[in-house]
């Protein structure tokens, strides 16, 4: 096996061995990030000598005798998450030339590790999409048909890993920006608990759904990174007291008398039979292997894209004041007074999907409207948060589908918002009850575009999710199939 | 006037909170640094960044709740109000709005006149101050300064419980005594520390309230009655034309003493308030509220009750003594081992007599409270009388010095000396024979002739109650 080609796990395996360097394993892979970048455009940055040096101090580290798991591995943010020192877009030509003056702690925990960090990652426009389209970088193309989208917003990190570019990514997932692109691109992410992994420098979407994880190519190089990735943090007020965790050592456990709830509602009308099927098919891989079945009903998730696209947006709308040419985002350079300041700066800085984003935010906050809309949105909220909590009396995990069809090409929806809001419609109710779901492969289409198995969690179950990830990919091996986009 | 108004007017106070860091962030509160030098990604509203809340800032607002007698709500929520300005960083304001966290309470206001009036307070509510904008230095262009960004605000909701601009002068003044007792606020006016929003109506009496006009920014307690005063005449010239008041906001110019409309309701920002995700509510347990009670100092209402208990003062005078904790602190070291209702005349007479003609406020007082009861204390030992008291401490006041120091070079110590006294007497008595006589004779009136005579002799140091013993007993010897 290459260097390119290792897991997280192998590559621990490789460094602890010294079979090779991090500096070594850091420029190949830089090496590779270079050159796929003109069929891919996963990339927003390349962090080339920034990334040289951290390699070289973790083999430093590892000849001092740190033995740290992650140490010397490499890895790229999604470009939400605040580098400090080093360019932080979110996607956006608003922050095109925003360095920010701080780490997010994310990424602090990372290089705490000694997790070398390679690049910036693409994304749909402060992670407003489900194409990676309305990125002003360029759309990002799917490593298994570069006609196709790799999903959104997480569409570099996804893209990057499936390509093998990487053996981790970070991502965020607001409405499923971590398990749609994983699912299109035949990659394993993880969606934690809201409240497991800190927000702060996490550039913020809507608050209330916005939750960071990881994705990598297995469910156990995810637990690897949750390891890390998870914990406390005194600087992010939603984050919840317990949130660390011993998630790679929850792995390897039996699937033996699992009760796996499995809704209707997520096999209805508009999905993919091809999707359907696989999804059945790993499902009963799982009742070979002991697991029961139980239906569940989860009613309301039919009101969760629409509910969705009140809450987020309100948040959004708010959550985006802040870049109006005052300080450090785009500024117009045509200004006549404060007025035109804001909203030239504005208009220039932020893409079509943002900003009708922040219209329909603005509208359902307005006065006469809210409770109409947003009040409305919170109620529902509650009844989506409530359906969840009723089937997990009776179930340990929900599983169904990912995403309604493989990847869809290029374009495709760019021109009906309401059809592109609709490729979330399995994953955005998760967001809304703040619970766990990991998104992995289970099969591929006829025309070779991978599946994704969404496995549900109950609060704080990430480890039991992730185990049961683990479990498939021990007897599966759709995770390791490659996509041959080198000869596209 | 053809017919009486009723004045109708209710306050809002932003007391900034004295904690020593911002309400979100740990960045100093202190005033008076470079630009932009106590900022962070926080406060910076830099993208990513969070807030998390100054417990400190949550500790003070229950502490006024208790004060006021209020509903703590054991849940209250903040909030985003949406706005754009350049001093606003975030493009919106961390507020509490649908649920603050002091509810219902009230504040007993003594007005001039001796009456108790109480003036309901609706709510109180936890926020974070904005930035300031700098046009004077940079021509053409402005500077943001977002060192007051983020700190603490308590924002102070009266009922339209007041009538005129006296009570909401009393109020404030009560409302500022009160902070600065409990040591929430350093109540710095002209640092604006402590500033007042005035929504002033007129109705006829018993009619439903009348549309408000909303004052803003009103930094001292002049600037407050003056506003009210223009507003109040602004408002019936337009009522009396058959006109209509506009609700409106309007600052008062105080260099001109009137109010000028600054926006109508039509172009008030829709705020489009929402709780703030990146804030879990607030949780107030009974534990907490309880630590606080526990801490508070006397409160102005007690500490009243004691005065007049504890000093046999008149509640007047407890009042007036107690409305500020220096001035009640003073007074309380000014009585100690003293005659308590003396040493509050002293107080409430020469020493706030003199400050106010000096401008002065009692924190700034040029006579040491040990001074002053030094100085009752050589009254009361008889050292001086009242009449070179006073003298002395004119000097005191305006040159400072110990009380001991001024009588010794003045030389002001009270002759005692019976004989003394019975020689200068026996003089005066010499010199007008005529009067002498005429006393003698019944003219009861020319004793106070006599007595003014042996004071003047001795240059007012003849204690006053041997001269009229021993003026009686010469005059009627002879």
């Amino acid at each position: 096996m290459e260097l390119h080609q290792m897991g997280v796990a192998e590559l621990s395996a490789g460094l602890r061995n010294k079979d090779f360097s991090a500096v070594e394993l850091s420029s190949t892979l830089l090496q590779r990030l270079r050159q796929a970048q003109d069929s891919l455009n996963a990339c927003i940055t390349i962090s080339e000598e920034p990334g040289l040096e951290q390699a070289r101090a973790a083999d430093q580290r590892r000849a001092q005798g740190d033995s740290a798991p992650l140490l010397g591995i490499p890895l790229a943010h999604k470009d939400i998450f605040c580098t400090r020192g080093q360019r932080t877009t979110c996607g956006s030509k608003m922050l095109a030339e925003f360095v920010s003056p701080y780490d997010a702690t994310v990424v602090q925990r990372f290089q705490k590790a000694g997790m070398v960090t390679l690049g910036k990652l693409n994304m749909d426009e402060f992670a407003m999409g489900s194409s990676n389209e309305t990125s002003f970088f360029g759309a990002v193309r799917n490593p298994w048909d570069l006609t196709r989208v790799p999903g959104g917003s997480s569409g570099g990190s996804a893209a990057a890993l499936a390509a093998r570019l990487l053996p981790a990514a970070t991502g965020t997932d607001t409405g499923g920006s971590i398990r749609q692109p994983a699912a299109f691109c035949g990659v394993t992410g993880l969606k934690p608990t809201y409240g497991r992994v800190s927000r702060y420098g996490m550039i913020a979407f809507a608050s209330s759904l916005d939750q960071g994880g990881p994705m990598a190519r297995s469910a156990a190089d995810c637990a690897l990174l949750m390891d890390v990735m998870a914990g406390h943090d005194p600087l992010d007020s939603t984050s919840h007291p317990q949130a660390a965790g011993r998630f790679s050592a929850a792995l390897g456990r039996s699937v033996k008398g699992l009760r796996i709830g499995v809704p209707e509602e997520f096999f209805g009308e508009g999905l993919d039979p091809e999707v359907a099927q696989a999804v059945q098919e790993a499902i009963q891989w799982y009742v070979r292997e002991g697991a029961e079945i139980r239906p569940v009903h989860l009613p309301n998730n039919v009101h969760a894209v629409s509910t969705y696209y009140v809450l987020a947006p309100a948040e959004a709308s708010s959550n985006l004041s802040r870049f109006d040419g005052i300080r450090y985002s785009h500024r117009s350079g045509s200004a006549v007074d404060l007025q035109d300041l804001y909203l030239l700066s504005r208009y220039e800085g932020f893409g079509p999907e943002v900003r009708r984003r922040i219209l329909v935010g603005s509208y359902v906050l307005s006065a006469g409207y809210y409770d109409a809309y947003y009040r409305k949105a919170q109620q529902l909220r509650a009844l989506i948060r409530e359906d969840f909590r009723r089937a997990f009396a009776e179930v340990d995990v929900i599983m169904g589908p990912t995403t309604p069809t493989p990847a869809f090409a290029l374009g495709a929806k760019s021109a009906d918002p309401v059809a592109m809001y609709l490729a979330d419609i399995y994953t955005i109710a998760v967001n809304l009850a703040g619970i766990p779901a990991l998104s992995l492969p289970c099969g591929f289409s006829k025309a070779g575009l991978p599946i994704g198995l969404q496995i549900m969690g109950n609060y704080f179950a990430d480890e039991l999710i992730l185990g049961l990830g683990d479990a498939y990919q021990r007897d599966s091996d759709w995770h390791q199939q490659e996509p041959g986009w080198e000869e596209q | 006037m053809s017919m009486a108004w009723e004045v109708v007017i209710g306050l809002e106070v932003h007391v900034q909170l004295n904690t020593r860091s911002k309400i979100f962030c740990a960045c100093s509160t202190a005033f008076g640094a470079e630009p932009n030098a106590h900022t962070c990604p926080v406060c910076l509203a830099m993208p990513g960044a969070l807030p998390v809340l100054n417990e400190a800032a949550v500790d003070k607002a229950i502490a006024f709740g208790l004060a006021i007698g209020a509903e703590l709500n054991h849940r209250s929520v903040f909030a985003r109000k949406n706005y754009f300005y350049p001093d606003l960083p975030k493009g919106y304001q961390i507020s509490q709005y649908e649920i603050p966290i002091v509810g219902r309470g009230h504040l007993d206001v003594l007005l001039p006149d001796g009456i108790e009036k109480r003036i309901n307070i609706t709510r109180a509510h936890l926020e974070e101050d904005a930035g300031k904008s700098l046009h004077e230095a940079y021509a053409g262009e402005s500077g943001i300064d977002l060192n007051r960004a983020g700190t603490p605000l308590l924002e102070i909701v009266s009922e339209p419980d007041m009538r005129s601009a006296v009570e909401a002068v009393a109020y404030l003044k009560k409302l500022h005594a009160l902070v600065r007792y409990l040591d929430i606020s350093d109540g710095n006016m002209q640092e604006g520390s402590f500033r007042c929003d005035a929504n002033v109506s007129l109705r006829r009496p018993s009619e439903p309230f009348g549309t408000r006009a909303e004052i803003k920014n009103l930094n001292s307690f002049r600037f407050l009655e003056k506003a009210i005063s223009y507003e109040i005449l602004r408002q019936q010239d337009i009522l009396e034309a058959g006109g209509k008041v506009v609700q409106e906001t309007r600052l008062f110019d105080a260099n001109h003493g009137e109010t000028r409309s600054m926006r109508s309701k039509e172009e008030a920002n829709d705020y489009r308030y929402f709780p703030d995700p990146d804030l879990l509510p607030l949780q107030l347990e009974e534990k907490r509220i309880e630590r606080v009670r526990v801490a508070l100092p006397e409160l102005p209402d007690a500490r009243k009750a004691r005065f007049i208990e504890q000093y046999g003062l008149p509640v007047y005078d407890a009042a007036v003594l107690t409305a500020a904790r220096e001035l009640a602190d003073y007074y309380e070291i000014v009585a100690t081992g003293q005659d308590a209702k003396l040493a509050a005349n002293w107080v409430m007479g020469e020493l706030l007599g003199a400050l106010n003609k000096a401008g002065l406020e009692i924190d700034s007082c040029p006579v040491a409270a040990e001074e002053l009861r030094q100085l009752l204390a050589r009254i009361a030992d008889q050292t001086i009388s009242g009449k070179i008291a006073k003298e002395i401490f004119e000097i005191l006041f305006a040159e400072g010095g110990s009380v001991d120091a001024i009588i010794e070079a003045r030389g002001l110590r009270q002759i005692t000396d019976s004989s003394a006294i019975v020689a200068m007497i026996d003089e005066i008595i010499q010199k007008n024979p005529q009067q002498a006589a005429d006393y003698r004779a019944g003219k009861e009136k020319l004793f106070g002739f006599f007595v003014g005579q042996v004071m003047k002799a001795s240059q007012g140091k003849a204690n006053p109650d041997q001269v009229n013993a021993l003026l009686r007993e010469r005059l009627q010897a002879q």
